[in-house]
């Protein structure tokens, strides 16, 4: 680890402030991917901007037919909160399969969101939902929000402060673990909501996507059958020493069909 | 007054006496010590699997805030090399290609973190600053990455004057005896297989701290190691020449060797020897990153064989060509492994008349490969057990049925192999019918026809294995090219209250020696075990050892102890007939009381242990005072513990993903001192040949980058990949060892991986499979499923 200088600011205007002024700074909450970054001397920031004090990021609230999730929410948080359990199970349930019970009690929900990660779980559910991600600028929709691997439509400086999720009327989620790292290797989110079926692919490729075609099958017929029949393309999937395209493109297919089971 | 103690003795399964302090986290690692004044090394690698070094400049580096000095191979130029133990020779009777092995590189680098140069500073992140700030100009040459690619014509040489980077192409057997039985064979069954390479990752990385006395002149070296002894002798005589009398080797507590922390490797030389240049103590600790590409790695054979059977499905004989990869320098034992621990094995449990291996063992632009848990006996006991299953399904025989006719018999012991070794005792039949009791192997259509309306793919496998180990008589192994000699060797000290200090020159790096070596002495002094100490890991204090690895330390080491124990017996004897005024012939012992036979009287073990060193009544002129005895036990032969593994599993035909879903062990290690510890030793065992046969590989790109470089990227076992391991023992007694013992640390990693396999294979029987490679991963298993292979079995 490289030597930075460390703020603990109050609000997200403090926070907005320090970052703004120093592009290299970069603002940390549970810190489970910037940490073993530094430790590995991957990244060598002038600042860091300890998030963790910013009351505005925090909380899980109901509003109305929509689910807030502030973005210093933990994994763990998220995972046992009554009010996500009751409104968007399949959203719990996500986050309780987070890496192991240590990264549930550090890793933050804005966190993973902001970083983007391909293999992680969260981008699935927030497009999956078409969710609203809100920034200390601006409100974006979860179809323009994620561009690519490690890529959002976040601007430098900006903060994600919350999540707005629109309540489903089913939702479901099945993934495969990498066998060594135990990120995504491929994963699925389903869901019914008022602006349509949604069917999105994370772990498979170099970043979450929406499945058209599960998408028309799955509006055609809410059912594991319906998406059992489509195969996803290996095309622009990634493939490595755990596994090829082709295999990645077929557990596409098996995880959309335990996402319906999953989603009732 | 009758005390009652519960019994400690040899079969008790007493608690680990050292776990209390592992488990509140006092444990002291190397890295838990400092020494006052003391610096820290970084060590600058090569981020080149094959590059000549132009020029390095130290300038900035020299100049960054903390740093102490910052040395390159040109500053050790006329101290040794890093020395190879075992010097094989070629079929031709020529030695082996035995290239240097510099402790800093000298002119050229030949694998991804070959240590180009040290920074000595005053903290550790000084110390890689600086590094960062060394510029070393590289011009990269063309790497091998791979044996295959090593071996092509006009391939690029990893040593120059080491021609095809062939290190050696050796082979036991008769080929002439061999070629002759496979004319008119039934049968010939070829095979090729690859036995995939592995990262010990042992859970201590790997440490070290040079210390330097100006008063005395004298070096200590801390460090995780499997056997400071060796360490000091290779270290001191071979690379610093250092008189042993002025190098001290503490190998504290270590958390894990499985073999990677026998070798003598290049950052112990550095920090000893920097130690003194600069006269402070100097320390390095491995990061998890460093030791995937610095901690030696194993296995790495890729195989061609062929057997030949008769109509009955006899064997009547083997032809095995290995090629075994070195990595880009020889290890402390590396040459060993695919040779003498590895060929010599290839008997297995059956009476195969002939047996011929060519080996060929191959230079690489990848990190040095050498012993890991098994050490050449899991590449056989894979070979042979695969190609086992292979022939009788070929032969249209049942799995169990060719294993029996082809054992060798209980009257055949000793049995004289064609591969060299004898075999003193065993019953195959006797593990074998218990392992498919416990397995319920009689019952297992029906579970695969439960699974299979479950949706799920489930096999089950078997193998019947043998091992040698308790590595090994002096005598054999200096005729086979050991530069070492592999006794063992054993103080008891009395002292003069009866409690007992046991100096052993085994190392104990998670195997409970302290807890089983402490209860040989309790079952024969009658010592409790709360009054014995066992001492390890200290050249200062222990005579000499050979150290901890091949199962060795109770065969050799508890059998040195043993020996001692004779001779404090027969001197305490002496005592107590002297005070019992008695002759020494009528004076009994057993277990803390001597009795002059047929009589009432006795004296106590802490009576004779006080009179021993308080002489006052005491038959001074016939024996000195004091009762403190060493023995050197050099074995007589290996041990051959063996027995059968069976494994069964599931398979998601889904996601492909294999769930191992019951394991039973029942193997043979000789008479068990500790159950509980036999147990958790064959659990550990079976966890790694898991790991190896559906979890683990190294894999380098063609640049000799190590893609699997990390815990991302390489799967270590979890407990959520294991299933719960049946563990049952059967015991036949080694006849040439005093304890009887055969030893249990390698057999767990040596019986399952072809378990596993086998069950896999099995698993998809209704597919065209005849074998499928390790790890068996979920996408290695679709390709199967998903590829077209399906049999037209309908």
């Amino acid at each position: 680890m490289y030597d930075f200088a460390y703020h603990k600011p109050t609000t997200v205007a403090d926070a907005v402030k320090i970052l703004s002024a120093d592009p290299e700074a970069r603002p940390i909450s549970g810190g489970q991917t910037l940490l073993p970054a530094l430790k590995h001397r991957l990244n060598k920031p002038t600042a860091v901007v300890d998030l963790s004090g910013i009351a505005e990021l925090k909380g899980i609230r109901r509003e109305g037919d929509r689910l807030v999730i502030g973005a210093l929410a933990k994994h763990g948080e998220v995972a046992n909160s009554p009010e996500v359990k009751a409104a968007i199970p399949a959203l719990a349930q996500m986050a309780s399969t987070i890496g192991d019970t240590q990264v549930r009690n550090r890793g933050t929900i804005g966190g993973s969101v902001s970083n983007n990660d391909p293999a992680a779980d969260y981008p699935a559910a927030v497009l999956g939902l078409d969710a609203t991600v809100v920034t200390d600028k601006r409100r974006i929709a979860a179809d323009d929000f994620f561009q690519g691997m490690f890529t959002t439509a976040l601007e430098p400086g900006e903060l994600l402060v919350a999540i707005e999720f629109p309540i489903p009327e089913k939702a479901g989620y099945a993934k495969m673990r990498n066998p060594a790292s135990r990120y995504v290797m491929a994963g699925v989110f389903v869901a019914r909501t008022k602006s349509g079926t949604r069917v999105v692919v994370n772990g498979a490729g170099p970043g979450v996507f929406r499945q058209a075609e599960m998408e028309t099958a799955l509006a055609a017929n809410w059912s594991a059958d319906a998406v059992a029949g489509v195969k996803q393309s290996p095309d622009g999937l990634n493939g490595d020493i755990h596994g090829s395209a082709e295999y990645r493109a077929h557990l596409v297919t098996v995880m959309a069909k335990r996402a319906v089971a999953n989603a009732g | 007054m009758t005390v009652v103690t519960p019994f400690e003795g040899i079969g008790a399964s007493v608690k680990r006496k050292e776990d209390l302090r592992f488990l509140s986290g006092r444990g002291r690692y190397t890295d838990d010590i400092n020494r006052p004044g003391q610096a820290y090394a970084h060590i600058l690698r090569s981020p080149h699997a094959h590059a000549a070094i132009r020029g390095i400049d130290l300038a900035a580096a020299r100049a960054m805030p903390g740093v102490v000095a910052v040395f390159t191979g040109a500053d050790m130029v006329g101290l040794g090399g890093l020395p190879c133990g075992w010097q094989i020779h070629n079929k031709d009777g020529s030695p082996m290609a035995e290239p240097p092995h510099p402790v800093l590189a000298q002119g050229k680098v030949r694998f991804v973190g070959d240590a180009v140069a040290v920074v000595i500073a005053s903290t550790r992140a000084a110390a890689r600053d600086a590094a960062e700030a060394i510029e070393v100009e590289y011009e990269v040459l063309p790497a091998v990455a791979t044996m295959e690619a090593a071996l092509a014509p006009g391939a690029p040489a990893v040593h120059d004057g080491v021609a095809g980077n062939l290190c050696y192409d050796w082979h036991i057997g008769d080929p002439a005896v061999n070629a002759a039985a496979f004319q008119g064979a039934h049968k010939v069954v070829e095979f090729e297989l690859v036995n995939n390479r592995l990262v010990p990752n042992a859970m201590e990385p790997r440490a070290a701290i040079g210390d330097f006395d100006p008063t005395t002149g004298d070096y200590t070296l801390y460090t995780t190691s499997q056997n400071p002894h060796v360490i000091r002798l290779l270290m001191g005589a071979f690379v610093l020449q250092l008189p042993e009398h002025k190098l001290r080797v503490v190998a504290p507590d270590v958390g894990g060797g499985f073999g990677s922390k026998i070798f003598h490797y290049a950052e112990e030389a550095i920090v000893t020897w920097a130690a003194g240049k600069i006269a402070r103590p100097v320390k390095w600790t491995a990061d998890r990153s460093e030791s995937f590409i610095t901690d030696a790695h194993g296995r790495d054979h890729v195989t061609k064989a062929r057997l030949a059977l008769d109509a009955e499905g006899r064997f009547l004989a083997l032809h095995v060509q290995t090629l075994a990869n070195m990595g880009a320098y020889l290890s402390t034992f590396s040459t060993s492994v695919p040779t003498y621990l590895y060929a010599t094995l290839l008997a297995g449990v059956y009476t195969t008349p002939t047996v011929y291996a060519e080996v060929k063992a191959v230079f690489t632009n990848t990190v040095p490969v050498d012993a890991y848990r098994g050490a050449g006996r899991p590449e056989a006991t894979f070979l042979l057990e695969r190609l086992v299953d292979v022939a009788a399904r070929e032969m249209g025989m049942d799995r169990i049925e060719i294993r029996r006719r082809n054992f060798i018999p209980n009257d055949a012991f000793p049995y004289q192999t064609p591969v060299a070794l004898q075999y003193d005792s065993g019953d195959y039949v006797a593990t074998l019918e218990e392992a498919l009791k416990v397995a319920d192997w009689a019952g297992f259509e029906q579970r695969r026809q439960a699974a299979k309306a479950a949706g799920k793919l489930r096999g089950i496998g078997i193998s019947t294995y043998l091992e040698a180990c308790g590595i090994a008589p002096s005598a054999v192994v200096g005729a086979l090219g050991a530069r070492a000699g592999l006794y063992e060797v054993g103080t008891i000290r009395v002292h003069p209250t009866g409690s007992v200090t046991v100096l052993t020159g085994t190392h104990s790096h998670g195997q409970g020696h302290e807890t089983t070596l402490a209860q040989l002495v309790t079952d024969r002094l009658g010592v409790p075990l709360a009054q014995v100490d066992i001492v390890h890991g200290d050249t200062a204090k222990i005579p000499f050892g050979m150290g901890t690895y091949g199962s060795r330390s109770l065969a050799v080491g508890g059998s040195a102890m043993v020996k001692a124990m004779d001779k404090i017996v027969a001197k305490a004897r002496r005592i107590a007939a002297h005070l019992m005024e008695a002759s020494v012939e009528d004076v009994e012992f057993d277990r803390g009381t001597f009795r002059v036979a047929g009589t009432d009287k006795t004296k106590s073990w802490g009576e004779i242990c006080l009179t021993a060193y308080v002489p006052h009544n005491y038959p001074i002129e016939e024996i000195e005072p004091g009762l403190d005895e060493t023995a050197f036990y050099d074995p007589k032969n290996f041990t051959y513990p063996g027995g059968c593994h069976i494994c069964e599993i599931e398979i998601d035909p889904d996601t492909c993903q294999v769930a191992v879903v019951n394991f039973t062990a029942v193997d043979d290690v000789g008479r068990v001192i500790n159950p509980m510890i036999v147990e958790g030793q064959v659990q550990g065992g079976v966890a790694q040949g898991i790991g190896q046969a559906l979890l683990e590989t190294a894999v380098y790109d063609e640049n000799g980058q190590l893609l699997s470089a990390s815990f991302m990227d390489y799967q270590m076992p979890r407990a959520n990949d294991l299933p719960p391991v049946s563990v049952a023992t059967h015991t036949t007694l080694c006849t040439h060892n005093p304890l009887g013992v055969k030893g249990c640390g390698e057999v767990g990693a040596i019986g399952s991986p072809p378990a596993v396999i086998n069950a896999v294979v099995d698993a998809l029987r209704d597919y065209d499979v005849r074998h499928i490679e390790m790890p068996a991963t979920p996408a290695k298993i679709w390709g199967i499923i998903h590829a077209g292979q399906r049999l037209a079995a309908e």
